[in-house]
């Protein structure tokens, strides 16, 4: 079942938070000067984007938004501009990299290229019923333990893959300030199927995916009331994230985490204690966000992500709604988000 | 407990070198029927504890064991005496015989190894001490409920990540510890038919837990566990001599352990350490060995997948009987072996309760049995 995905199939989504995104663009250059890349403004920008030459790309700001979106709810400020990319291509693979990262380095010395990676870990098969302790079977080197029942190593397609990040961990603001000085400096080399029924937090910071399949589950639904621009003032790509793994479960479909990793720069971590405060929100939500997700049942009748997306609305409403209103609009968000991508996300290259 | 044992693991500054973990509490099992002189290797790592040895084969014949170590050793002489009648449990010509190490060992944990099994190294070069790093995954906590994408929260240099929910970041006790292979990987007879010279070379540095309602195989050759918490579900099956199949012990036993694991709310973790696998079995004899549970195993699966326990079962024997009654309803019919295999189960839980009597009180696992995290 492994395929081949042309570059042609992929665009590389960054959102800019900052204007000048010069330095980062020229330090990826040799692992994106090959894709087409989608550049989304924060609608809460206001200063120009500086983007260095040399780039098929696209840029698309508050008013292509305002345009597209007439009259949706949708909030798309901060990380969530992301969403907006996504929606916007006409491409089948979305690889996205947040703009504080830099190509990170693997054991052996040499520089990573996360995008190679992700295509890889796409075009592989993902094996989610059945956990391979050689972790992914289809890498070289490596194959099926003993004890790996056959009818199963045909895997099924992956259509989202986490990476990860050396340095600046993906933490949360507590996290980050009971460990201030902590930084990964352990690089993992295995890539693995998160297996079926099996949550985890997917953070938006590296992340490749099948738009095509999948890009109606990624939905920028849950704005926290204090939301910031630092990743650890936000919960939407873990919400997202949970959508996204329930559809693919839910679809027979798989989800890989562990490489490509990024290097993420520094951030000084007095920030963070200001951000507990807002994030301190986000912490006390997911203690209801995961038994929910871990709860969800979708009818055998939801045959794509729209209708899984509208299903799980319904849920989010019925289940959740009474408890915060965040969650009623993190439900009308994912019914908009459908609406939206049936309008205006195209579903075939 | 989890507190001291994480400054336990958390103290590499110190220049005191410390005394080897968990000394008297735990038991090394190794199954052998030709020598060990893989233990000479081992020694700096083993002498400290105490060996079960579980001679296999020609109970006539003498396995020297190397001066130092500490140790007893049963012959299949010494298993019948032991057990009278209920020694059909355990196998015969076969590594599956290690269980009985578990059954008649008295120590709260056990690591077990196999006798082509050596020490290797990181890829820093430094030799790898997989007693000590079984130890240190046996003593933190598992976290079977929610994947942390960072791999083990508890190591050095790791924590849980963002969205991770707090009220699961306790985790859950761990009951097993599987570690890998370098060298020699764990395939099975048709993939070493294909690939004869692949070797694992990959050294991936995380230790993971393996999530709640998910399988995997379990491989016996570097594996560690609390015999207190799960020791009862780690029966390694009939193999060998009489019986139609084999190297599926440690597949059998690691299916049973699972699905007990998930519903008593206890963690199974996998990855480091590694060992240097050194020999490679004979692929054709293997072939013949597994060829039954290839096709089997496509039965076995669905079974284990869908197996559920009822709440009454608070304990590892309750649990274990219940699925024996269940390997008999709805495996029998796959095929007669899984009728005595199912009669065998119940055997190995009668012996394990009368070698083992004080655990039948209580040994009902405090804590969460499903482990959800409960909305403030």
């Amino acid at each position: 079942m492994s395929m081949k995905i042309e570059d042609s199939e992929v665009d590389i989504v960054i959102a800019a938070l900052c204007p000048n995104l010069t330095s980062f663009l020229e330090e990826w250059q040799p692992f994106f000067s090959r894709f087409h890349l989608i550049i989304v403004k924060d609608p809460d920008l206001e200063d120009d984007l500086q983007i260095p030459a040399g780039f098929d790309h696209q840029v698309y700001s508050k008013s292509d938004m305002e345009r597209a979106l007439s009259g949706s709810s949708i909030n798309f400020s901060g990380h969530s501009c992301h969403y907006f990319g996504y929606l916007i291509s006409r491409k089948k693979y979305i690889i996205s990299i947040d703009d504080d990262c830099h190509p990170a380095r693997d054991n052996s010395g040499a520089l990573v290229d996360p995008v190679a990676q992700h295509i890889t870990n796409l075009q592989t098969p993902a094996t989610p019923f059945f956990f391979n302790t050689l972790y992914d079977p289809f890498c070289q080197g490596a194959d099926f333990v003993r004890g790996y029942p056959f009818s199963l190593r045909n895997g099924v397609d992956c259509i989202l893959s986490c990476g990860l990040w050396l340095n600046l961990a993906d933490y949360d603001a507590p996290t980050q300030i009971v460990k201030p000085n902590e930084r990964n400096t352990r690089y993992v080399d295995a890539v693995m199927t998160v297996p079926i029924r099996a949550m985890m937090p997917m953070s938006g910071i590296n992340i490749g995916f099948n738009r095509e399949v999948l890009g109606p589950a990624l939905v920028p639904g849950l704005r926290l009331v204090g939301e910031g621009k630092r990743r650890w003032e936000t919960v939407e790509d873990i919400w997202s994230g949970m959508c996204a793994k329930v559809v693919c479960d839910h679809l027979g479909c798989g989800v890989k985490s562990g490489l490509p990793y990024v290097w993420r720069k520094d951030v000084d971590a007095g920030n963070a204690m200001e951000s507990l405060k807002k994030e301190w929100e986000g912490v006390k939500l997911m203690e209801e966000i995961v038994p929910f997700f871990q709860s969800v049942r979708l009818p055998a009748s939801a045959i794509t992500a729209e209708d899984c997306v509208v299903a799980i609305a319904g849920m989010v409403r019925e289940k959740l709604g009474t408890l915060n209103p965040v969650y009623v609009q993190a439900a009308n968000a994912m019914e908009a988000w459908v609406k939206l991508w049936k309008a205006v996300g195209s579903s075939k290259v | 407990m989890v507190g001291s044992l994480a400054m336990a693991s958390r103290s590499p500054s110190s220049s005191v070198p410390m005394a080897p973990l968990l000394k008297d509490e735990l038991d090394i099992v190794i199954p052998t029927i030709r020598n060990l002189d893989f233990l000479e290797m081992w020694r700096p790592f083993f002498q400290p504890y105490h060996l079960i040895i579980v001679q296999d084969g020609d109970p006539s014949k003498i396995i020297k064991v190397p001066e130092g170590f500490d140790y007893e050793l049963y012959n299949r002489n010494d298993i019948n005496r032991i057990l009278g009648p209920k020694a059909s449990c355990i196998s015969f010509k076969d590594s599956a015989c290690r269980c009985f190490g578990y059954m008649i060992s008295k120590k709260k944990y056990i690591y077990t190894i196999d006798d082509d099994c050596f020490v290797a190294k990181d890829p820093s070069g430094k030799e790898i001490n997989a007693l000590e790093q079984h130890i240190k995954n046996l003593l933190c906590p598992s976290t079977p409920f929610f994947f942390n994408t960072l791999y083990d929260p508890y190591r050095d240099g790791a924590d849980f990540v963002r969205g991770y929910p707090f009220s699961l970041r306790e985790g859950a006790p761990t009951a097993v510890s599987h570690g890998l292979w370098l060298n020699i990987p764990d395939y099975d007879a048709p993939t070493q038919l294909v690939k004869p010279l692949e070797r694992n070379t990959r050294y991936v540095d995380a230790v993971l837990t393996v999530p709640k309602g998910t399988l995997f195989p379990m491989c016996g050759m570097n594996l560690a566990f609390d015999r207190e918490l799960i020791g009862a579900a780690m029966y390694f099956g009939l193999m060998g001599d009489g019986q139609p199949i084999g190297r599926y012990d440690d597949m059998w036993a690691g299916w049973c352990m699972k699905v007990i694991c998930d519903h008593l709310g206890l963690g199974v973790k996998t990855g480091l350490p590694y060992i240097w696998h050194s020999k490679a079995s004979n692929p054709f004899v293997n072939l013949k060995k597994e060829y039954k549970g290839i096709y089997w195993q496509e039965e076995l699966i669905p079974f284990f997948q869908t197996a559920t326990l009822p709440k009454e079962c608070t304990t590892v024997q309750k649990c274990y009987l219940e699925l024996a009654k269940q390997v008999k309803a709805k495996l029998g019919k796959v095929d007669e072996y899984f009728n005595k295999l199912a009669d065998a189960m119940v055997t190995w839980i009668e012996a394990w309760d009368e070698l083992n009597p004080s655990e039948n009180a209580a040994t009902a696992i405090a804590g969460k049995p499903n482990g959800i995290a409960k909305a403030k």
